[in-house]
């Protein structure tokens, strides 16, 4: 590789001060203040799930007393879907690149955009205040009516610590929406937009449509903790199944919140590792939409055990199959664009095929529990907690990583160490397999979630899983490391160091303040590498 | 503005859903406590808001056609409105406090509907609370917008603010459009 140098000016050195970054309007440096950010809750989500294996280590409760391992399940999973999952990939990789695959100088609404990060981050506060000042012990969830009559514990600052960063989604799916619709390059027409966008862009109807149920929810509950209004106590006439159905009526789009930025971060990485335009383009970007849509329909199937009637459970299953449709439409495009593809083996290609394997097993055994009579069998076992854990986490952690390291020379304009990305790659997929895999075993043969002690006969299981996570942090561990060195010490990018087609490496490594000397215009197809392998810069007219 | 919209109507659909629920479940109950709503007030209310929205329309017209008197005039009207609208609501809310119709202990109702009744009553002061908390909302916004106004800040050229604005605040007076009939009007044709 020829030895590049960093442009004399881009974002990063557009100023050096404190007031420079916490006041700054530049979308790719408040994509970096999310980094910050979401990193943070990372970490501190994953402490918990640390002290959590720790505990089921062993049959007996002896680390931790059952209240404080009920704490910690409840901060696990707040932190990590409120905090981590939901914004990670929209706000950090969305922030940084939305504009500039667009082909503009910024999102729509600049000063909206930072005033969301600060939103984040005193929801984000709020919610850690909470948690430390004595916690939070009624799951993520907030089911009704423990939530509201039986627990002693802090739920009014949990839930309206959610409810500020609430605001936060809808400005930022707001902000992604208006810049898709109004600020294309000339000649970047819908049928010529990365498919990250129509992702991106799904991602953000959903956020705009399912976070205000949620914020009413939590408020309903907020009330009738502190004023006894008896919208969800039976005893006052109130129905606390009614709680579960506005839950769920955004909590299951959630997940698509969380699991379509990833499918279009690797809708980008296949291509660009494959060399190949993706497979049935036009399909794919739909299906996102589809799945967006098809989202806010299937609530339901988290209440098959709660009471509804037979002819809801039977019409929630059959909508829940009806999302396997648009996923495997992915899942079979990506393979074929591999078919006779110059297939990489970089890192960020290795978190895609692992994105590609797990979510393809997190989606199967979702089709188990999307079916009436097996998921009864399983509900609320470990099997649950496997299922989405490979969703979640191997799905959208794994694209949130790869995305990152594919962007990485991008963002900071120094290449990582290739073989440590590799190595933690390969640590992260076997420590996550070894720490999930077990658990759908352990959920099939009966062992419930959310208890801190077991029967004897799950030890076994349960100590891979423990094992397994053991590996996990490491793996989290070491990108940190290097990614952090190569920031000092990594040598300058190119301005398209992987040979990849897009406008985004189009423009210098790191970008200008104001991405484009002057604004591309676009006269080619998505993903068009047939024409533009050689000489991907000389590609904007 | 009409995407954030789109995310209002689905904060309040959220109640709107938990009332028809309820309203179903508890027919009579609801028809017995609709009753205690004072509809002079609801009605007084709503005649303010449908003229505050009419004053709206009379302020984008005029900022579009650069008639800064009329703007601001027309602006100071419906800031006015809106605080007779909040100042009635006011009135309703210490009213309904007096008669011990506000949800939790000192709650009481006739016996044969009474927690149902709570129901509804915390429905009530929760939708029309957060109605009122958007009404203060909008006072603000349009405070901004006579601030802007009166710098000259507002041209014919740059009236979008207020055209924006404007659609806010019609949001805000159609939600007190459903919530009049609904939560005042329900009970009253059964004798």
């Amino acid at each position: 590789m020829t030895t590049s140098h960093l442009p004399a000016h881009h974002y990063l050195n557009d100023g050096y001060g404190i007031r420079s970054w916490l006041l700054t309007r530049d979308h790719k440096r408040i994509a970096l203040l999310y980094l910050a950010g979401v990193t943070f809750f990372f970490f501190i989500g994953g402490a918990f799930a640390v002290l959590m294996r720790l505990e089921l280590a062993t049959p007996a409760g002896d680390l931790v007393s059952d209240e404080t391992y009920n704490k910690l399940f409840t901060m696990h999973g707040v932190i990590m879907v409120f905090f981590f999952l939901i914004p990670a990939i929209p706000a950090v990789l969305g922030n940084f690149l939305i504009p500039i695959m667009v082909g503009a100088r910024d999102l729509a609404f600049p000063k909206v955009n930072l005033a969301s990060w600060y939103i984040y981050m005193l929801g984000g506060l709020f919610t850690l205040y909470a948690l430390f000042s004595g916690g939070v012990d009624t799951g993520w969830t907030f089911y009704t009516p423990f939530s509201t009559v039986s627990s002693t514990t802090n739920v009014i600052p949990t839930a309206l610590g959610i409810f500020i960063t609430g605001f936060s989604s809808i400005l930022t799916g707001l902000n992604f929406i208006v810049t898709i619709h109004r600020m294309r390059a000339p000649g970047l027409t819908w049928s010529r937009l990365p498919l990250f966008l129509w992702s991106m862009y799904a991602t953000s109807l959903i956020n705009v449509l399912g976070t205000p149920v949620l914020a009413i929810t939590l408020l309903l509950i907020a009330a009738e903790r502190a004023f006894h209004f008896g919208f969800f106590d039976p005893a006052l006439g109130g129905d606390p199944v009614l709680f579960q159905h506005l839950f769920w009526f955004y909590s299951h789009p959630a997940v698509y919140v969380m699991v379509l930025p990833a499918m279009g971060v690797v809708s980008e990485l296949v291509a660009a590792g494959c060399r190949k335009p993706v497979f049935g383009y036009t399909f794919v970007a739909i299906a996102s939409l589809s799945i967006a849509i098809l989202g806010f329909l299937v609530w339901g199937h988290h209440m098959f055990v709660a009471g509804e009637s037979v002819y809801a459970a039977l019409i929630f299953s059959i909508l829940s199959y009806l999302v396997a449709i648009p996923s495997a439409i992915k899942v079979f495009n990506w393979t074929a664009t591999m078919y006779r593809g110059a297939v990489s083996w970089e890192t960020p290609m290795l978190y895609a095929y692992g994105f590609i394997g797990l979510f393809t097993i997190g989606g199967l055994t979702g089709l188990f529990l999307a079916a009436v009579g097996l998921n009864v069998h399983v509900t609320d076992t470990y099997f649950i907690i496997a299922h989405f854990h490979y969703i979640m986490v191997g799905g959208t952690i794994m694209a949130y990583l790869g995305g990152l390291h594919f962007w990485w020379p991008k963002i900071s304009g120094r290449l990582y160490n290739e073989w440590l990305a590799r190595l933690s790659a390969g640590i992260i997929f076997a420590g996550f397999n070894l720490t999930f895999f077990p658990q759908f075993v352990l959920g099939y043969l009966g062992m419930p979630r959310r208890y801190h002690a077991y029967p004897p006969e799950f030890q076994v299981l349960n100590v891979l899983s423990s094992a397994g996570a053991s590996i996990l942090g490491i793996g989290y561990l070491i990108p940190i490391a290097y990614l952090m060195w190569s920031l000092r010490y990594g040598r300058a990018a190119s301005a398209n160091p992987w040979g990849a087609v897009g406008l985004e490496w189009s423009t210098t490594s790191p970008p200008p303040t104001e991405n484009f000397a002057e604004t591309p215009t676009v006269t080619w197809k998505p993903y068009d590498y047939e024409h533009a392998v050689s000489a991907p810069e000389g590609h904007v007219a | 503005m009409w995407v954030f919209l789109a995310t209002e109507v689905l904060f309040f659909g959220g109640m709107f859903l938990t009332y028809s629920i309820y309203r179903h479940a508890y027919p009579s109950a609801f028809i017995a406590a609709s009753r205690e709503m004072i509809v002079w007030a609801g009605t007084i209310n709503t005649a303010v808001l449908i003229t505050s929205s009419l004053t709206v329309v009379l302020a984008v017209h005029a900022a579009a056609a650069g008639q800064r008197r009329a703007l601001l005039l027309f602006l100071m009207i419906t800031i006015l409105l809106g605080f007779v609208f909040l100042g009635i609501k006011g009135y309703e809310y210490w009213t309904e406090f007096g008669e011990h119709h506000f949800p939790g202990r000192s709650f009481q109702f006739d016996a044969r509907y009474a927690p149902q009744a709570e129901i509804f009553f915390s429905l009530y002061f929760m939708m029309t609370g957060l109605h009122a908390v958007h009404m203060i909302i909008g006072i603000g916004i349009m405070a901004v917008m006579f601030w802007l106004s009166w710098r000259g800040t507002i041209t014919r050229e740059y009236s979008s603010p207020i055209e924006i604005s404007g659609l806010y605040w019609h949001f805000v007076d159609i939600v007190w459009i459903f919530l009049f009939p609904l939560l005042y009007l329900v009970g009253r044709h059964v004798h």
